[in-house]
């Protein structure tokens, strides 16, 4: 228990982070270049962070497993993100945004979190902007808003659908800015592969060189793991192909926590699933429910096509249903509506497992021209991958994994269990609590990168004295000699079966038994499923090619042995969570209307494993969640 | 429908490659041209040999990471596509399709499709940036942008750093890729106060990474994935002229 310090500030909430902030310690200037810090990940949350260090005068080393920073996954958000900024004079404040959040996330997030989070979100736009961000505007020259899903005030700024490229790459220029002058080390085609921790301070890593393959040992004064969520455990998924829990699930094998890993988000907009060689689904951005209305046909068996069906034979369930917030409703709820109708039999395409997004009455009233500005690029995607042209029929869409809400456990100051370890944006747990609200990833990694982490690593740093070591240090011999082991086994295997065929087939498993509805067998079975899985693999196996090299096979290979682990670690954590919460619902836990049903009583917590050995199961700690400005109540969005 | 694969093999940046052939019975027009070739390397690790590494990530044409030559052209013949959005209904039974690395000597080969791009990050470094460091901005709204000048930076700043604008150029130029990030701070107020700096910077970086010069042909506005327009090579032309005439820089 005693590991789980929250280290919330005392005070009003409005005033807990200013308070903080004057509270913690600093290094002096001509301190700071005495200290080496190691970024793990190059997305929003690391380059922002690698930065704005390198901005202080630290020695920074950022590393990616691209080729180049700038391709992170944050690259590839689409829809916007928010701030508090209320320019559209609509009523929005710092505390709206913080109680939409909390509400959004279904009262599972930590309040103090949360609201430091709506606190800087106003300065993370006026950062961006001037830094040449360019965000959309209206004829006066002003900053542009739109509406996102759980809100009722415009306060998604956004680059029409592309708001995460142009993030990234304004984070990416200040990253190169220091790079050019020396602040920063960038290292690319690099994967860390494991933590090192010395006298029990996280201080190094080992990163294996994707293009000759050898082992690299760098050694920090901290290290700050930006490295994204899991959603690849799932095979299909909105993630890029190589987003992975590697380095987070290692760091949880050196003593890290992992928190709420059942919380998972299952984004209600994405491009159906076609055929078995299918290898990533595509997401449609939420923004489009500004302008696109969802349904289905009243009839079960209205097999007409969409155009065909008059407006009296179709069902706009979520206008229907949450009359309040309609089409805009967020994630969780969306999705699982979606579901309902398909399980019932409403479903179009030819799987059944489709509804429409129309854009017809949009189109009708704007004109194309207005909607071609707005969603020009998303339209244009859809009918790439599609052959249909969604300005004259309307889009099929279906929910699919899209973000991970659970992550490693981080106190206040984004640091984790294993002191000079920080972990930030999505792989952290802290912010968005059982569900995230649409627009908030862009912000929270931005969040603890610009203006959280340059103050608390600074604080950790001043405040405990390190010894000074090098990478001839036994620990780094160590750790290193352990994962070159594991290499020379996934390349000693010589099975039968590929890589990828693992994956897919955990991915099925995880979909089936842990997606978008949970039950207590089902889980049970998923877990024993995933062991069985886990054995094959490490029996069957093929990967080709050598450790010498740059070989993708044993990239994966690395990859999907972590999650073999750590689905199974998602498992137990949905079926310990005996409550419906957010992305997290268990059949078991409904209201009348098959809404979720949350146990305040017995589950306000954050759930935090501790592992405790490959054969072992893992201990769960709770950090209990208190409530002081937000009254827990039904997530309604009728 | 049935494809034959021509394919650029090669172990690494010292070695030699060469073309092989594979013939892929079964392939789908619904599959992307990367989930056919994950189809190819699935078949290749069944027969114990090594699968065809290249480059993508995001696919869904954004992070900018695929990068092949198809048939001749960069990313393969859909307009405006990414090889990763590029979907074999673009193919018909029978063809053949020849695929290779991006080919200029700035972007050296480290295996198969796989290339190195780096000289992008460093031209980026020379002075890609505007200087300001986090903490120190204005309220957003106080920098005020016409509408039309801020959505020309945006197309300019769509550029996704992918490299066929240098793979698809005889010269293997990179005037398109430096011409996007230059006009993107050139229209804004943001950009102006190293506006001189940062171009001459850049262009020289770029000189000295071993890209060629510009003649003009517009093959690369043709490749991009992203639709660049070449009207922002005319930009960086004006902005280079005028920053080696008046740029107080030495």
């Amino acid at each position: 228990m005693s590991l789980l310090q929250s280290n919330v500030p005392e005070g009003p909430i409005a005033e807990k982070w200013t308070r903080h902030k004057n509270e913690l310690k600093l290094v002096a200037p001509n301190n700071k270049r005495k200290y080496e810090i190691l970024v793990i990940g190059t997305g929003l949350a690391g380059a922002s962070a690698a930065a704005s260090l390198g901005e202080l005068g630290y020695n920074v080393k950022t590393f990616c497993y691209q080729d180049s920073a700038r391709r992170a996954h944050s690259i590839a958000a689409q829809g916007g993100i928010n701030a508090a900024k209320n320019y559209p004079n609509d009523g929005d404040s710092v505390w709206r945004l913080f109680y939409d959040t909390v509400k959004g996330g279904d009262y599972r997030s930590r309040e103090a979190n949360v609201y430091r989070l709506a606190e800087v979100s106003a300065n993370i736009i006026d950062q961006c902007v001037a830094q040449g961000v360019p965000f959309a505007r209206e004829y006066g020259g002003l900053l542009a808003n739109r509406t996102f899903g759980g809100a009722q005030v415009s306060r998604t700024f956004y680059a029409r659908g592309q708001t995460g490229q142009q993030l990234l790459l304004g984070a990416y220029s200040a990253l190169m800015r220091q790079v050019n002058k020396g602040k920063v080390q960038n290292f690319a085609r690099r994967e860390m592969l494991d933590l090192v921790n010395i006298d029990g301070n996280a201080r190094g890593v080992i990163v294996r060189n994707m293009v000759s393959g050898k082992l690299e040992r760098y050694v920090g004064d901290a290290v700050l793991l930006c490295t994204g969520g899991y959603g690849n455990a799932y095979y299909l998924s909105t993630n890029a192909m190589g987003c992975n829990v590697t380095a987070a699930w290692r760091c949880y094998k050196r003593g890290a926590y992992y928190a709420n890993p059942c919380y998972t988000q299952i984004h209600p907009t994405c491009i159906p699933v076609s055929g078995d060689y299918q290898s990533k689904l595509t997401l449609m951005s939420e923004s489009l429910r500004n302008d696109g209305r969802v349904w289905v046909p009243k009839d079960v068996n209205d097999k007409r096509s969409p155009e065909q069906i008059p407006e009296a034979d179709r069902d706009y369930y979520l206008e229907r249903r949450y009359p309040a917030f309609g089409n805009m409703v967020p994630r969780d709820v969306a999705s699982r509506a979606a579901k309902e109708r398909c399980d019932e039999g409403y479903g179009v395409n030819e799987s059944g497992r489709a509804v429409y997004l129309d854009f017809k009455r949009a189109i009708a009233e704007q004109g194309q021209k207005a909607i071609e500005a707005k969603y020009g690029n998303l339209f244009h995607m859809y009918r790439k991958i599609t052959n249909e042209n969604p300005y004259e029929v309307p889009m099929k869409i279906y929910p699919a994994v899209h973000y991970t809400m659970g992550g490693l456990w981080v106190d206040y100051n984004l640091q984790s269990t294993i002191p000079g370890l920080y972990v930030l944006g999505e792989a952290n747990f802290s912010d968005h609590g059982a569900n995230r609200l649409g627009a908030s990833a862009l912000m929270q990694g931005l969040a603890d990168g610009y203006f959280v982490a340059p103050y608390t690593v600074g604080h950790h740093l001043a405040s405990n004295k390190l010894e000074k070591v090098d990478t001839n240090n036994p620990a780094f011999e160590q750790v290193e000699s352990e994962v070159q082991g594991r290499i020379d086994k996934f390349l000693s295997i010589k099975g039968s079966r590929s890589v990828d065929s693992f994956h897919r087939e955990l991915g099925l498993v995880m979909w089936d038994n842990c997606g978008m509805a949970r039950n207590a067998a089902g889980l049970h079975e998923a877990i024993e499923k995933i062991q069985g899985i886990r054995w094959e693999f490490w029996q069957n196996v093929r990967v080709t090619g050598s450790g010498h090299q740059l070989n993708m096979e044993l990239e994966k290979a690395g990859r999907v042995a972590d999650f073999l682990e750590f689905g199974e670690l998602l498992a137990r954590d949905a079926l310990a969570r005996e409550e419906s919460c957010g992305g997290h619902f268990r059949e078991e836990h409904q209201t009348p209307e098959n809404e979720a049903r949350r146990d305040d009583e017995n589950f306000a917590h954050v759930a935090a494993w501790e592992y405790q050995g490959d054969d072992a199961t893992p201990i769960r700690h709770q950090e209990e969640l208190n409530f002081e400005n937000v009254k827990l109540t039904q997530r309604s969005y009728k | 429908m049935k494809l034959t694969l021509h394919i650029w093999r090669q172990s690494n940046k010292e070695t030699k490659g060469e073309f092989k052939t594979y013939e892929l019975p079964d392939v789908s027009e619904h599959m992307s041209f990367l989930e056919m070739l994950d189809v190819l390397n699935e078949k290749l690790i069944s027969q114990n040999e090594e699968p065809v590494a290249f480059d993508h990530d995001c696919r869904e044409g954004i992070c900018g990471s695929c990068s092949m030559m198809i048939n001749g052209q960069a990313h393969g013949p859909d307009l405006k596509t990414t090889a990763c959005q590029l979907h074999m209904r673009k193919f018909k039974d029978g063809d053949d399709v020849w695929i290779e690395p991006w080919r200029a000597d700035a972007f050296p080969v480290l295996k198969d499709l796989v290339v190195d791009r780096s000289a992008f990050d460093r031209i980026m470094q020379a002075g890609a940036f505007v200087s300001v460091n986090t903490g120190n901005a204005p309220d957003a709204n106080s920098t005020i942008v016409p509408k039309m000048n801020a959505d020309l930076a945006f197309d300019a700043a769509t550029c996704i750093g992918c490299g066929a604008c240098v793979a698809a150029c005889k010269n293997a130029s990179a005037m398109l890729f430096v011409s996007a990030k230059v006009s993107q701070y050139a229209l804004l107020p943001q950009g102006d106060p190293e506006r001189k700096t940062r171009v001459l910077r850049m262009v020289a970086q770029m000189d000295k990474e071993g890209f060629g010069g510009c003649s003009n042909t517009n093959e690369c506005e043709a490749a991009c994935p992203a639709g660049i327009s070449v009207n922002n090579i005319a930009r960086l032309n004006r902005e280079y002229f005028k920053a080696t005439l008046t740029s107080r820089e030495s």
